[in-house]
């Protein structure tokens, strides 16, 4: 099976270690990630202003581009599917926006892009069933809390991608890989995203909950799916720590560094070192290293 | 703090505005305030997005683009995806930020050369790609 | 089918609640033969699993049962419980109804109403009647006072059903009442006018994903509430929250759960329940004094005589608190639940954790009321309540002749109005026949 992939600009840089263990991660599960032979940034915000064309440009041109390459793309990161997956409703849907983006960007895409989540694509295309017989070191005793934020799931109407108030495809993946999926009130809360440019105190106090929750309910590790969350709940964890003394940082794992980790990818390749907080002592603790 | 109210105030040029770049009916809203309750950056506003909404069908341009209320949104959907009256708050919160970031004079939310040292650096660039388009005229 | 020409003055009521008894009522001491089709065991509707009503707060036994007993010795009234519509034909005058009589697998005819095989059953399941608040057997009256006062035997509780074992309730009875054999038997039955009352439900609260998809223990909803505080429910009458026991102190009341909600549930405003929901304000407070109630509302809609008095007293007289705002969230946090709110009126947000959490969830009809409706041939309206032929001025007619409404499978009404509803079906059922 192969699938357009659309890394996006954080993928490229910052994230590398996302995009480098879902790579090899595909490798091994007769995967092909196409990457797209041209693409730009997608824009990293859904315009939700209705007469902001201009803003939905890039990922329309993503989106013509791809079709003229394929049927199906994917994405790994949260925000990138949600922009993407709007505009490609938006265009689906409104007949006359759709007529100027096109005539601007001088493409004829019509909307027939199949656009997943890689997610979506372990659980419909592998099954998470076939993935648990290709995990070679499963994380047995890993407590770990999928961290969905906000734009997998909403809006749902647009999104389709799990119910949500109560998603499941995320843990259901980490049962697969042999972990105790954790749940938490706060996995579905936003994380403050792009305010930890605008007011990044916020943005603190928002990981904050959403950390303290998920360790509250039993975590040792978070994972997520979004460069933008890995960098509130991640990173931030320093800024955290300066107000809130007594604060325990807790490791946070792209969940393909996981799956890496579970189908017996060397770890030298999973980027370990980028993730912000240790990961070492708790994944040493379970003997997964 | 006395609202005097006419037909032209309630249906003001700044409500139609902010209508029209948001694409939703203020008219819509009957204030139950529960995209206030579920909003995650709520506690840190001055006022919940409800009483925005308020504000602006009574013609309250100062009070409305006066709070930090949709600067603090961070587009999360939460109160749209809950909303009884399918408003999608978060679009007229975008919408106000519109308002002011399209006035003719430059009006940045944030400073960039105000920033820490090595803040940008540190940043993915989704981070600052998304605010700029939000904080930047 | 034959239509021998004769003009039958005999009525069937479907729905043996509060207005279905009504209506029989009124229609037998008219001097009509009744009869009525329930699809209980027993008669009484909705009122048997309410503690106390508003605004008088009195007892719903004690206002039910003489009704239940007066329509159960009723010389004009047949009573057809444990019994549903299978298919009707005709017109006025001239219905042909064929009626399925459940299988009760108890013989009624011998059965004195003893209660020992109730008493006996060995199976315990969550109790429908009970609203999942306490357990029930799988051989069960509805109430002690049960009218007619006969058992039936639920065959997906029973473990003789399931897996051949136990048949303690036949070895007990005395007078050998129980047939494992029985069958459904159908009847029909001829009539002139048709009155379909077949009352409401609750809009499930499985159905709210924010409010926990009905997994959250001590989030429970309106009717659940009344089996708490009543006598005869399964904490005989102490308000204890069904996941330990414990006395809650901090109970929160969500008022137009699934109502007024356009965008994901039901428009409409289910009207009773923001009497109720100060009622068991008010019956909580009777009981714990020290509790605390929050009642998050949007507006108050308390438009019966005495009852914006009533909702006022509440408030005044016990402390109960009225925040106008609705519930984004519910969730569980260890022992308590958190309630995410909103008091629009100083504007902030507000958090409570709650020991219990009732929710006034929105009325609905009656789950296969689209197939009765189709049955009769009547209209219903989208979400299913049975539609009357002129909103304002036939209320109780429908775009039938000779079939009529009443009470809430007409649309959320309140006792007193389900009444009155029922009593003008009558009336409507006897100018009917007064012209022929």
């Amino acid at each position: 099976m192969d699938y357009l992939y659309f890394p996006g600009c954080t993928l490229y840089t910052k994230a590398k270690n996302f995009d480098q263990t879902a790579r090899n991660c595909s490798l091994l599960l007769g995967l092909e990630l196409k990457e797209l032979s041209n693409w730009t940034c997608c824009g990293a915000t859904f315009p939700l202003a209705t007469d902001n064309i201009m803003a939905l440009l890039p990922p329309s041109r993503i989106l013509a581009k791809a079709r003229m390459e394929g049927t199906a793309l994917t994405t790994l990161c949260a925000i990138c599917f949600n922009v993407i997956k709007r505009t490609n409703r938006l265009i689906q849907g409104d007949g006359e926006k759709r007529d100027k983006i096109n005539n601007f960007i001088e493409m004829n895409y019509q909307g027939d892009l199949r656009i997943l989540h890689y997610l979506e694509i372990l659980k419909q295309d592998i099954g998470f069933s076939q993935l648990k017989e290709k995990i070679t070191k499963p994380l047995v005793g890993l407590r770990s809390a999928a961290y969905y934020g906000c734009m997998l799931l909403r809006p749902f109407e647009e999104m389709e991608f799990d119910d949500k108030e109560r998603p499941t495809i995320f843990e259901d993946f980490l049962v697969a890989l042999g972990a105790e999926a954790i749940e938490f009130p706060y996995k579905i809360e936003c994380c403050g995203s792009f305010q930890s440019v605008g007011s990044p105190d916020v943005a603190t106090e928002c990981a904050y909950k959403i950390l303290t929750s998920a360790i509250k309910n039993g975590a040792e590790a978070m994972v997520s799916t979004c460069p933008m969350c890995t960098f509130n709940i991640d990173q931030k964890q320093f800024d955290i720590k300066q107000k809130y003394l007594d604060f325990k940082p807790i490791p946070v794992f792209y969940f393909t560094q996981l799956l890496g980790i579970a189908m017996g990818l060397d770890y030298q390749t999973l980027g370990l070192e980028q993730n912000a907080i240790d990961p070492f002592p708790v994944l040493k603790g379970k003997g997964l290293l | 703090m006395k609202i005097e109210l006419t037909r032209q105030k309630v249906h003001n040029e700044f409500a139609k505005k902010v209508e029209l770049i948001s694409g939703q009916n203020l008219f819509a809203c009957y204030q139950c305030g529960n995209c206030t309750a579920g909003c995650p950056v709520a506690f840190a506003m001055e006022v919940g997005p409800h009483e925005v909404i308020r504000y602006v069908l009574l013609g309250l341009e100062e009070d409305a683009l006066g709070v930090n209320t949709f600067w603090l949104c961070a587009s999360c959907l939460q109160c749209t995806s809950r909303c009884p009256k399918g408003i999608d708050i978060a679009r007229v919160m975008d919408a106000l930020r519109m308002v002011v970031l399209r006035k003719k004079e430059r009006k940045d939310h944030i400073q960039i050369p105000e920033f820490p040292e090595g803040f940008l650096e540190k940043l993915p660039q989704i981070a600052f790609v998304s605010g700029f388009r939000k904080f930047l005229s | 089918m034959k239509d021998n020409g004769t003009f039958v003055k005999r009525a069937m009521v479907i729905g043996g609640g509060i207005a279905g008894i009504s209506a029989s009522i009124d229609l037998g001491n008219a001097g009509y033969d009744v009869l009525l089709v329930e699809k209980l065991p027993s008669i009484g509707g909705r009122m048997l699993q309410l503690s106390e009503t508003f605004p008088t707060l009195d007892c719903a036994q004690c206002t039910l049962t003489p009704k239940t007993v007066e329509t159960g010795q009723h010389p004009r009234i047949k009573l057809l419980t444990y019994s549903e519509i299978e298919e009707v034909e005709g017109k006025a005058g001239n219905f042909l109804v064929r009626i399925r009589k459940k299988a009760s697998y108890v013989d009624w005819e011998k059965c004195t109403g003893c209660g020992l095989c109730e008493e006996k059953c060995p199976s315990k399941n969550p109790s429908e009647f009970d609203r999942g608040m306490g357990m029930g057997k799988a051989i069960y009256t509805l109430s002690p006072q049960a009218v007619p006062n006969k058992p039936v035997i639920n065959p997906s509780n029973c473990r003789y059903f399931k897996e051949g074992k136990c048949r303690v309730c036949e070895k007990i009875c005395p007078v050998g009442a129980i047939d494992y054999e029985q069958k459904d038997r159908f009847v029909e039955e001829r009539v002139g006018a048709i009155i379909a009352a077949v009352g409401f439900d609750l809009i499930p609260k499985e159905n709210f994903g924010e409010y926990g998809y009905g997994e959250v223990p001590d989030v429970i909803d309106g009717l659940a509430f009344e089996r708490l505080n009543s006598a005869s429910g399964p904490t005989t009458g102490e308000i204890r929250r069904p996941s330990d026991g414990k006395i809650p102190k901090e109970v929160v009341f969500i008022q137009c759960t699934g109502s007024r909600d356009p965008e994901r549930y039901m428009p409409y405003c289910s009207r009773v329940c923001c009497m109720y929901t100060a009622k068991h304000a008010r019956l909580y407070k009777h009981k714990v004094h020290d509790g605390q109630v929050y009642i998050f509302y949007m507006d108050i809609r308390a438009t019966g005589k005495g009852y914006e008095e009533f909702i006022q007293q509440g408030m005044e007289e016990e402390g109960i608190l009225y925040l106008r705002g609705r519930v984004a969230r519910i969730f569980r946090d260890g022992e308590k639940i958190v309630v995410w709110g909103v008091d629009t009126l100083t504007g902030r947000k507000v958090e409570v954790s709650a020991d219990m959490v009732v929710l006034a969830a929105a009325i609905i009809p009656q789950k296969d009321i689209k197939e009765l409706g189709k049955k009769l041939g009547i209209a219903t309206d989208e979400y299913g309540f049975l539609t009357e032929a002129e909103r304002k001025l036939k209320p109780v007619e429908t775009n039938v002749e000779g079939i009529y409404i009443a009470g809430c499978a007409q649309g959320p009404k309140d006792i007193a109005d389900a009444v009155a509803h029922a009593n003008a079906a009558a009336s409507k059922v006897q100018g009917l026949f007064a012209k022929h």
